[in-house]
């Protein structure tokens, strides 16, 4: 992993543009992936499906491999293609991109032939051995709405919006839609104390910055007594590392509920696609499901350890695309008032990343970032709240979530859904469903003049 | 390669000098490469769709009279069909028919992995598959195969050429040679009408899909693709062009469909597995990038090519070009079949069958910068993986 002669021309010739990019003011950075982020001009719904650029051409090759089981669907165990058996029994999805479509998120429209990319978790009160939700007896801890041939599936997610009207500081009207969601059970009664939490899958840019970003300098951050009185009180969330088997920093997930992208991507195998693995080996089937704990599997573990690797490390090194806008007045405008507002509380615009022998990949390991969150737990209020409790975090926190690609979603996906059930069909709606501790900063925006609105607005579409 | 980029740079000093000393007249325009293209597009899948056309009769000939006999006419006829599709696959990757967001037929037509379970029976599971479940399905028809293809809104690959050859070949269970499926699965064995009535269904859907891609590259038709994408800016056109053959050397062929299997070791992690026939998708894939910059399209092309094109402009990157891609092309010639017998766990990275896979693959590696270099010296800037 030592830096090739290439590459360390290449990055010579990196900073070179980083320095000439500063020229737009540290406020509206561009290289928001530092030396790992690409220039993706007209790339349309490509956009977020690039390598980073300074890695090697043997890490390259890995990315590929990574990219190939992301991209491609799991199949029926058993099946000749034997390194890529074993869907579900059931499953949400056939393919990590499925939901991740081109990189990018989930889609909740309700189509009648179930969601994709938008799930449901299940449990009831009380903790697994873990520390972790405790899951439901019957259903399990996530609702699958698909299944092999000859293996029924759980059910259905059935999503209803209700229109709710608000208005900015100048009258102007607006809508936002908050949803109700209902589970069509096939196995009985989930039961009075059923808990569900929605949620989106997020675009996967970037993951392995967020995860080099030094945990004392994310637990610095964290102010649980918000002992500085803002009104801020952001927290780590402790969960379970079933690779170390101990209870560690959470960083990934909605709630910060996993703590590495391996983790993480082997909670989704397992969870979205049935796909079991060496850190996740049960199939999810209970007890009151004879045909999925009867069907065939695809091996033991289904997806192999150096698989599962390639995998985490496609999506640790999917390249974050350079901002735009640097020199847009508005943009500028934009960024300051994601300041004055108290937006970057949360949202912490810049972060370093941690040296080559903790980080372990040459190209992730010190650079300088800009993802936009704190990777901390807060209390979004209860609009948001899904009142299910994840390790440490509470049925109203949520992890504040990274905006590196938030100007490029719409290109990606087609349509934009923010938020972590993807309610939000623009960034005002997701600005405005902001309650809690970021009642304060959502007020600001919306008590402001349309000019200073859709100045923030254009900053954060520049990302 | 080294020498000759040495050597390169005099080379081109003289070309430079010579085009100079000619007038304007005898440049190339971009408007007449892109239009040579569009037709060679037309031209490629038309002879895609002649070929399936024949295969479609070998296969309606085959159910109709099921013997050994019938079964390796229609077999012999799935790979001739499949090498006319192969080429085509350079035309992918910007969006184009094939593969638009909103009907791009690329994931009915050649999907992979196959799912095999879900159609019919495989090993370990002898009742798998929609073939073998009336009661769920009674009827199998087109109607069927396209629904169930977008229940959930995504590919369940049920259909396509490897529905097809899976079909034809059966699960390949012999470590040094395809399929063996026997013909009597469509005479007598349990659900022999319909696994045939699966098998013509799908042929007939390959027709289909193939017929739209024909239709929307019609230069006659009017009002269709061919016209969009001829009358668009030709930087624009230029710029897909690049971006389809570029994103299919290095990210599709080198990367996903030979770096993986090289790598992974998995016997059957390869595309036509039933058959054994992917060092012929690989050449074809090859050929289908050098088809594109040389112009040699089926039926032959009186229009300048996109390689007189970058000659215009640069004939010394022409020229490294041109001999990159004959290099990969008869790299990819050079891989011994079938396929899969490098892919075997023991078969040590010194066995000249895996050399020749990686000397294929890193000169489809080495080349895509080139073709971005090629893109940029007619001015145009390509984002490929």
């Amino acid at each position: 992993m030592r830096p090739s002669f290439a590459s360390r021309v290449a990055l010579g010739a990196v900073a070179l543009v980083a320095v000439a990019a500063c020229g737009g003011g540290d406020a509206v950075p561009e290289l928001l992936g530092g030396d790992t982020s690409r220039d993706v001009a007209d790339t349309g719904s490509r956009a977020f499906g690039f390598p980073a650029p300074t890695l090697t051409n043997d890490e390259r090759r890995v990315f590929e491999i990574g990219d190939s089981f992301f991209t491609q669907n799991w199949v029926t165990a058993p099946a000749s293609t034997d390194a890529r058996d074993g869907l579900g029994p059931m499953f949400n999805a056939q393919a990590c991109a499925s939901c991740h479509l081109r990189d990018g998120r989930g889609t909740p429209a309700s189509t009648g032939d179930g969601e994709l990319g938008l799930l449901l978790r299940l449990s009831i009160p009380g903790e697994s051995d873990n520390g972790g939700p405790n899951p439901h007896p019957v259903y399990g801890d996530q609702l699958q709405d698909r299944a092999i041939l000859g293996v029924p599936v759980e059910g259905e997610l059935v999503v209803t919006y209700e229109d709710v009207v608000g208005q900015y500081g100048d009258g102007t009207e607006y809508v936002l839609r908050a949803p109700t969601y209902e589970v069509e059970g096939d196995f009985g009664p989930l039961g009075d104390d059923i808990m569900v939490s929605p949620r989106l899958a997020p675009q996967v840019i970037g993951m392995g910055l967020l995860e080099a970003i030094p945990e004392e300098m994310i637990r610095a951050a964290a102010d649980p007594d918000d002992t500085t009185g803002n009104g801020i009180s952001g927290r780590v969330n402790e969960v379970w590392n079933p690779a170390t088997e101990t209870t560690e920093l959470g960083r990934f997930g909605w709630k910060a509920n996993a703590a590495t992208v391996r983790a993480q991507s082997a909670d989704a195998f397992r969870g979205d696609m049935g796909i079991t693995s060496s850190l996740a080996p049960e199939e999810s089937c209970t007890s009151a499901q004879p045909e999925c704990l009867d069907a065939p599997n695809g091996g033991e573990p289904e997806v192999t350890d150096s698989r599962l690797g390639s995998v985490t490390f496609y999506t640790r090194t999917l390249a974050v695309p350079v901002a735009r806008g640097a020199d847009d007045a508005d943009v500028r405008r934009g960024a300051e008032l994601f300041e004055v507002y108290g937006c970057s509380s949360c949202h912490t615009p810049t972060h370093q990343t941690g040296p080559l022998e903790e980080v372990g990949i040459v190209a992730l390991s010190d650079q300088t970032i800009h993802p936009y969150t704190d990777l901390l737990l807060h209390d979004m209020g209860e609009g948001l709240a899904d009142g299910r409790p994840d390790f440490s975090a509470s049925g109203t926190e949520w992890r504040t979530a990274p905006l590196w690609g938030l100007g490029l979603l719409e290109a990606v996906n087609g349509e934009l859904f923010l938020l972590h059930d993807g309610r939000a069909r623009t960034i005002e709606e997701a600005i405005l469903w902001h309650g809690g501790e970021a009642a304060a900063a959502m007020e600001q925006f919306r008590a402001a003049d349309p000019d200073d609105r859709d100045a923030l607005v254009k900053f954060l579409e520049s990302r | 390669m080294k020498p000759s980029r040495v050597l390169a740079p005099a080379v081109a000093t003289v070309l430079v000098l010579a085009s100079c000393g000619d007038d304007d007249s005898s440049s190339v325009s971009q408007e007449d490469a892109v239009e040579t293209y569009a037709q060679g597009v037309h031209a490629s899948y038309t002879a895609s769709l002649e070929s399936a056309t024949s295969l479609d009769e070998a296969i309606d000939s085959f159910v109709a009279d099921p013997t050994e006999e019938t079964m390796q006419t229609a077999k012999d006829a799935w790979l001739a069909a499949r090498d006319d599709y192969g080429v085509t696959e350079a035309f992918r990757f910007y969006g184009g028919p094939i593969d638009n967001e909103e009907d791009g037929p690329e994931g009915l037509l050649n999907a992979w992995p196959m799912d095999e379970a879900y159609i019919d029976y495989v090993e370990g599971n002898l009742s798998a598959g929609i073939v073998n479940d009336p009661d769920t399905y009674p009827t199998i028809d087109a109607a069927l195969l396209t629904d169930l293809n977008e229940a959930g809104g995504e590919t369940n690959i049920s259909t396509g050429w490897h529905a097809i050859e899976f079909l034809l070949w059966g699960q390949d269970l012999d470590d040094d040679g395809p399929g063996a499926r026997p013909a009597s699965d469509y005479v007598d064995a349990d659900n022999a009408d319909r696994r045939g009535t699966y098998l013509t269904e799908v042929s007939d859907l390959l027709l289909v899909h193939l017929g739209q891609l024909v239709d929307a590259w019609d230069p006659q038709a009017g009002g269709n693709y061919y016209e969009e994408f001829t009358t668009k800016s030709s930087e624009e056109a230029l710029t897909d062009i690049f971006t389809g053959i570029g994103e299919l050397s290095r990210g599709e062929l080198a990367g996903e469909r030979m770096n993986v299997a090289y790598s992974e070791r998995s016997q059957e992690d390869e595309h036509s597995c039933f058959a054994d026939n992917t060092t012929n998708d690989i050449i074809a894939n090859a050929t289908g990038i050098q088809m594109v910059l040389t112009g040699e399209y089926p039926g032959g092309s009186d229009g300048p090519s996109i390689l007189d094109l970058i000659a215009d402009t640069d004939s010394d990157l022409a020229e490294e070009l041109e001999a990159q891609v004959s290099q990969s092309v008869t790299a990819t010639t050079e891989i011994p079949a079938p396929f899969d017998q490098h892919l075997r766990d023991g078969v040590p990275d010194t066995d000249p069958g895996r050399q020749s896979i990686l000397t294929a693959i890193t000169f489809l590696e080495d080349q895509t910068p080139t073709i971005v270099s090629a893109a940029s010296a007619l001015g145009l800037s390509i984002n490929v993986t």
